[in-house]
């Protein structure tokens, strides 16, 4: 479990965060959702510690993480696997070696062990026959399974996604949420997801939080949701013209 | 203020780089690594430029002192101390700094407007040291090496070229470079090839690492990598001028 205390977060006098809260619960899926620029990666960024709170607090399972120094945060960051915007692997390693990368860092596994570790987890993202090519030679769909791939591949806690769908077409994009979302009930693993996509929402909210110019602005279910009457978020919701007149049929 | 800004946070920097390494195994390979991409990669330019300048410096000296008094060794003699002062050190650092520090900028860079580096600090791993302390130890240490390759090829494409066009007859040029030789321009030209190969890496290293937005700042970053590093090799060739020669 993640909770999240009255966060602000600005840069150069930016107010991105204004004082977020939110509690994200194990072995389920929480959704941030919220329009581009609204400060979802931020938010998400701060959580994981890339950017440092300007007041508030973020706590790991009782554990707080912005009261702590580097060397403790390390152990917390061991638990933790993240899923960049844009995949974020490294293109100079292949994809096994992604995969492998934070057992070489971390693990005593030795070698044989690691490549099995590494062929599971990519096995498990339904991921085979690639290993031994580089990132930029495969898809973007694919590249965001290897993602997982290595976000998973020390057993984390902690699972963060930052619009794991983003720039997949919407089949793709369920497969990937379907993954996310097995492999959370799997592992019993704390997850947050970044969205702008309803499917999503639709799909795999358990939870979801709404944010819109750096404020908490709703937060609830996916079966809440349609049903909300939050303005803002019927506004984020039912953004296209088809949607406000299918709500107005209903 | 700017200046003193980026000089507060290169200090800082360096201090990453040090900072907490990875374990001694992956070190060691990414070490081989980076003498491999850095230095090795770097021989052929080094080898063609040295050859060529060495040949000029050998015919300018050669026609500029013209007089039939001033005995022909002479020009090996100038040529072997210019060589081994000057241009094999410091030249040729410049024109690492020109491959190596827009190589390690543009890497670097882009790694981290791709959101690599945060996927390295996310993991708890010191991106900084991971990534730059490599290069630094590898340039350290393979800089040395291209140096000492330059004077040979240098001094080589210098005798070819006088012997060749008949300017400076081989014996004599063969004697030029002998004579009055002294080791320590030598010693002096490798402990100014070291702090060099430091300072392109860690300098390089710093404007990659601090890159922000997309690929047209990587392509700045990488431009500044390159006039921030050259422009400290010749004040530091200043410094350690002063210090060592004086
Ligand atoms: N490192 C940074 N420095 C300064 N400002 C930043 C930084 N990162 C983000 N911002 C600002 O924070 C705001 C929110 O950005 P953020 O990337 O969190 O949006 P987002 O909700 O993730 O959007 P998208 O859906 O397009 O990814 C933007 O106005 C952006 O300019
Ligand atoms: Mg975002």
């Amino acid at each position: 479990m993640i909770e999240v205390n009255n966060i602000y977060k600005s840069f150069e006098g930016n107010d991105v965060l204004k004082d977020v809260s939110g509690v994200f619960e194990s072995g389920k899926t929480n959704l941030i959702i919220g329009q581009s620029g609204s400060g979802k990666t931020v938010l998400l960024k701060t959580i994981v510690g890339l950017h440092e709170v300007d007041k508030g607090e973020i706590i790991y399972d009782g554990r707080s993480f912005t009261g702590m120094h580097t060397k403790a945060r390390k152990d917390i960051r061991k638990e933790m696997g993240m899923l960049f915007q844009g995949s974020a692997l490294f293109d100079s390693k292949t994809v096994e070696e992604n995969v492998r990368f934070p057992l070489d860092i971390f693990s005593e596994m030795s070698l044989v062990d690691r490549i099995d570790r590494a062929n599971f987890c990519l096995k498990r993202v339904h991921l085979e026959n690639v290993n031994h090519l580089y990132p930029a030679e495969i898809s973007g769909g694919m590249q965001k399974r290897v993602a997982i791939a290595r976000a998973i591949a020390l057993n984390p806690k902690y699972l963060f996604c930052d619009e794991p769908n983003s720039g997949l077409d919407p089949r793709t994009s369920i497969v990937i949420d379907e993954l996310i979302y097995e492999i959370t009930k799997e592992y019993n693993i704390t997850t947050i997801v970044n969205t702008h996509d309803m499917n999503s929402v639709m799909g795999i909210g358990e939870k979801v939080v709404f944010i819109a110019e750096g404020e908490k602005c709703w937060e609830g279910t996916k079966d809440e949701i349609l049903k909300s009457d939050n303005s803002r978020l019927n506004d984020f919701i039912f953004a296209s013209k088809f949607l406000k007149q299918l709500r107005a049929g209903v | 203020m700017a200046f003193l800004y980026q000089t507060g946070r290169y200090f800082l920097f360096l201090g990453k780089v040090f900072g907490r390494p990875v374990k001694h195994r992956i070190f060691f390979k990414q070490i081989i690594d980076e003498i491999d991409d850095l230095g090795i990669g770097s021989l052929g330019i080094v080898i063609i430029i040295s050859f060529f300048i060495g040949a000029v410096i050998t015919l300018q000296t050669a026609y500029n002192i013209e007089l039939p008094i001033i005995p022909k060794y002479t020009v090996g003699v100038a040529a072997r101390d210019t060589i081994l002062l000057e241009f094999s050190s410091t030249i040729v650092s410049l024109i690492l700094a020109g491959k190596v520090g827009s190589h390690i900028a543009s890497e670097i860079g882009t790694m981290r407007v791709t959101e690599q580096i945060d996927a390295l600090d996310v993991m708890g791993i010191n991106s900084a040291g991971y990534l730059v302390l490599p290069k630094v130890v590898a340039m350290i240490f393979i800089n040395p090496f291209l140096v000492m390759i330059s004077m040979g090829v240098g001094i080589g494409g210098g005798w070819l070229a006088g012997a060749s066009t008949g300017v400076v007859p081989s014996p004599e040029f063969i004697y030029g470079i002998q004579y009055g030789f002294i080791p320590f321009y030598v010693t002096y030209s490798l402990i100014k090839s070291v702090v060099f190969g430091f300072l392109i890496a860690s300098i390089s290293g710093f404007w990659g690492y601090y890159t922000s937005g997309g690929a047209l700042e990587v392509g700045r970053s990488s431009t500044r990598a390159v006039v921030v590093s050259s422009v400290q090799i010749l004040l530091f060739n200043l410094i350690l001028t002063q210090l060592l020669l004086a």
